[in-house]
């Protein structure tokens, strides 16, 4: 057996991650990504892009990050998503499904789609050398103190990512007042 | 086999903590069946209390008191014809109601009814629920949306913008509260529903009469916030029958919708249960470290059985009460049947209850704990759903631009200076 994950036993963790349970989420992931591109209807694909965002939240809870699986089923599937099927029920989807699903631009597309499959696979065969070779078991019950103390930091220091952390922050605060600007002529 | 599920019956944690699969499983299905039969007896429950609110009998016929009508409706929905109107989206009209039914009953995966009378403990439980049951509007959207109709799907609109608007209170309601759990000496907190009641239980006072009136607005955010999460009067901008004929489920009929109504009372339950999660100490009974004697405890132990027989001696006054008439035979000896099923479930708890007391360290002492944890959990849950009846027959509808105001412009700056003062105050008292 995988040391980590005899390691993970002996410290009172079951073992979740199966491969069986990491095939099904991947196979719906891809599945309804597909479906996502090629649905005709734009409340089908939105629909089946949840179901991609969900599986992708089931493969972070397999690793360990129960907290990154949270904020997926917050943010981006019950908020971001919500928001999507919003406004794609105002505006006349009955016009936009006659329309051409793959304009001129698909040849951009594809080549973008393969440098990111390079990239991939080049990840996956030189993974030896670039990860370590065995996950490292970190202890789930204390997941989202560790992400708290690597953003704000711990015992008085100020933590690693804290600074990024502000500036991506400012930067959103920064969207959200644009697009009130944007929408409301007068404030 | 037999070993590993009587290893269990020991065990202080949850069975999803200590990895026994086949308590888990169990523990679903009590859950679901419990869940099932409470949200019968809140229709139930419901339409006598709307009534008498009115001045009206309500359902008398189906049953004694018409304690069988739930069950009748839910027989007359089954067997209705099932219509999916010609224009909808087939798929999507389908798919709807079993979104909703989902989202509801998933979250009942980390209600802390007990220390280790739960599921599973997730260290993000309130997050997950929190963010399981915002899927769950999914199910309303979508539902308005298939239906190819203008009532639905303006109902579905109002219900989206509503729910994203009073999420954002309800959230920061919710981090004052977590907040609350970092009070301690490591000065962290803790996400899991079961370390929330368990930091209460250290610091010795229940959340909602924590750095007074902090606690208590913060509770009365998020009460006023659920009520607009899950679509009540008088929040029920989505469903208003005056406005828009059902709102997202005008087209939908017998089984489906009652799909919905099963999700809607699912969902009541499940955010009542962080309510009381969160600041009425879930699980603890009342004054728990001021009555800490070992004679407190076994009176609060009897509350259980009490409780029976008080519902047993109420059923026995309604079969006295009866008029003599033969035509009332068969409904006097069901009522009675059920006064004397009532008794003997009294009978064994307040058993359980005195087993309990003379052996220590026996199962039956575990077992009576394990009763006590979860008689006031549920309670203190049902004194909620009670309320939900109430401010329906009470309070006139808001409009949907009044319901948007006080969400933003009332709700979310309340919320947002209770989470700053909380943590200023905190860090004052460490």
């Amino acid at each position: 057996m995988n040391p980590a994950v005899t390691s993970a036993i002996n410290s009172g963790m079951a073992p979740v991650a199966t491969p069986w349970f990491f095939y099904v989420l991947a196979g719906l992931a891809i599945a309804s990504g597909v479906a996502v591109v090629t649905r005709r209807n734009a409340v089908h694909a939105a629909l089946a892009l949840i179901v991609t965002l969900l599986s992708v939240g089931g493969l972070y809870l397999m690793l360990y990050a129960p907290f990154v699986f949270a904020v997926q089923l917050f943010v981006y599937a019950g908020g971001i998503m919500l928001l999507f099927l919003f406004v794609i029920m105002l505006v006349n989807v009955e016009r936009s499904s006659k329309e051409r699903r793959f304009n001129r631009m698909w040849a951009v597309g594809l080549a973008v789609a393969c440098a990111l499959m390079a990239l991939f696979i080049s990840a996956f065969v030189k993974g030896r050398t670039l990860f370590p070779d065995r996950m490292i078991p970190l202890p789930e019950s204390s997941n989202t103190q560790q992400i708290a103390g690597l953003l704000y930091g711990e015992a008085g220091r100020m933590g690693q990512y804290t600074f990024a952390f502000e500036i991506a922050s400012l930067l959103l605060l920064v969207a959200i007042l644009g697009a009130v600007i944007m929408t409301k002529k007068k404030i | 086999m037999p070993n590993f599920i009587m290893s269990y019956l020991g065990s202080t944690v949850t069975p999803g903590e200590a990895g026994n699969q086949f308590w888990a499983l169990m523990y679903v299905l009590i859950i679901f069946a419990g869940v099932s039969v409470a949200v019968m007896a809140m229709n139930w429950l419901e339409r006598k209390a709307l009534a008498h609110f009115q001045i009206r009998l309500g359902p008398m016929r189906v049953g004694p008191h018409g304690l069988l009508q739930p069950i009748a409706d839910a027989l007359k929905l089954m067997l209705k014809e099932d219509i999916i109107p010609a224009e909808a989206d087939q798929f999507v009209f389908w798919v709807a109601p079993l979104i909703g039914l989902l989202a509801s009953f998933t979250v009942y995966t980390v209600i802390p009814f007990g220390p280790s009378q739960a599921v599973s403990d997730m260290n993000i439980g309130i997050l997950f629920m929190l963010g399981v049951s915002s899927l769950g509007v999914l199910g309303i959207v979508v539902a308005g949306w298939a239906s190819n109709s203008h009532y639905p799907l303006i109902g579905a609109l109002r219900s989206s913008a509503q729910m994203v608007s009073y999420e954002v209170a309800m959230g920061l309601a919710v981090v004052s509260a977590i907040l609350m759990t970092s009070l301690n000496d490591k000065g962290t907190g803790t996400l899991s529903m079961i370390g929330i009641v368990q930091s209460q239980q250290q610091q010795g006072i229940w959340f909602i009469f924590k750095f007074f009136p902090l606690g208590f607005i913060a509770f009365g955010i998020f009460a006023i916030a659920m009520i607009a999460e899950t679509n009540r009067a008088p929040f029920d901008m989505a469903e208003a029958e005056s406005e828009l004929t059902a709102g997202y489920h005008t087209e939908y009929s017998g089984l489906r919708w009652s799909l919905f109504m099963l999700a809607e009372y699912a969902a009541m339950i499940a955010v009542s249960s962080i309510a009381v999660t969160l600041w009425l100490g879930g699980w603890m009974r009342p004054f728990p470290n001021l009555l800490h004697a070992p004679a407190w405890d076994f009176i609060f132990s009897l509350f259980p059985g009490l409780t029976f027989l008080g519902l047993a001696a109420i059923a026995l006054i309604g079969t006295a009460r009866m008029p003599s008439h033969s035509f009332f035979k068969v409904q006097r000896i069901g009522l009675g049947g059920f006064a004397v099923l009532l008794g003997f479930i009294a009978l064994v708890l307040l058993a359980i209850a005195a087993a309990g007391r003379s052996v220590e360290t026996s199962l039956a002492a575990r077992f009576n704990e394990g009763i006590g944890y979860v008689y006031w959990f549920v309670l203190k849950v049902a004194v909620f759903m009670y309320l939900f009846i109430w401010y329906r027959a009470t309070w006139p509808r808001y409009r949907f631009d009044q319901l948007m105001r006080i969400g933003w412009k009332v709700m979310l700056p309340i919320s947002l200076g209770v989470l700053v003062v909380t943590a200023i105050v905190g860090v004052l008292v460490k």
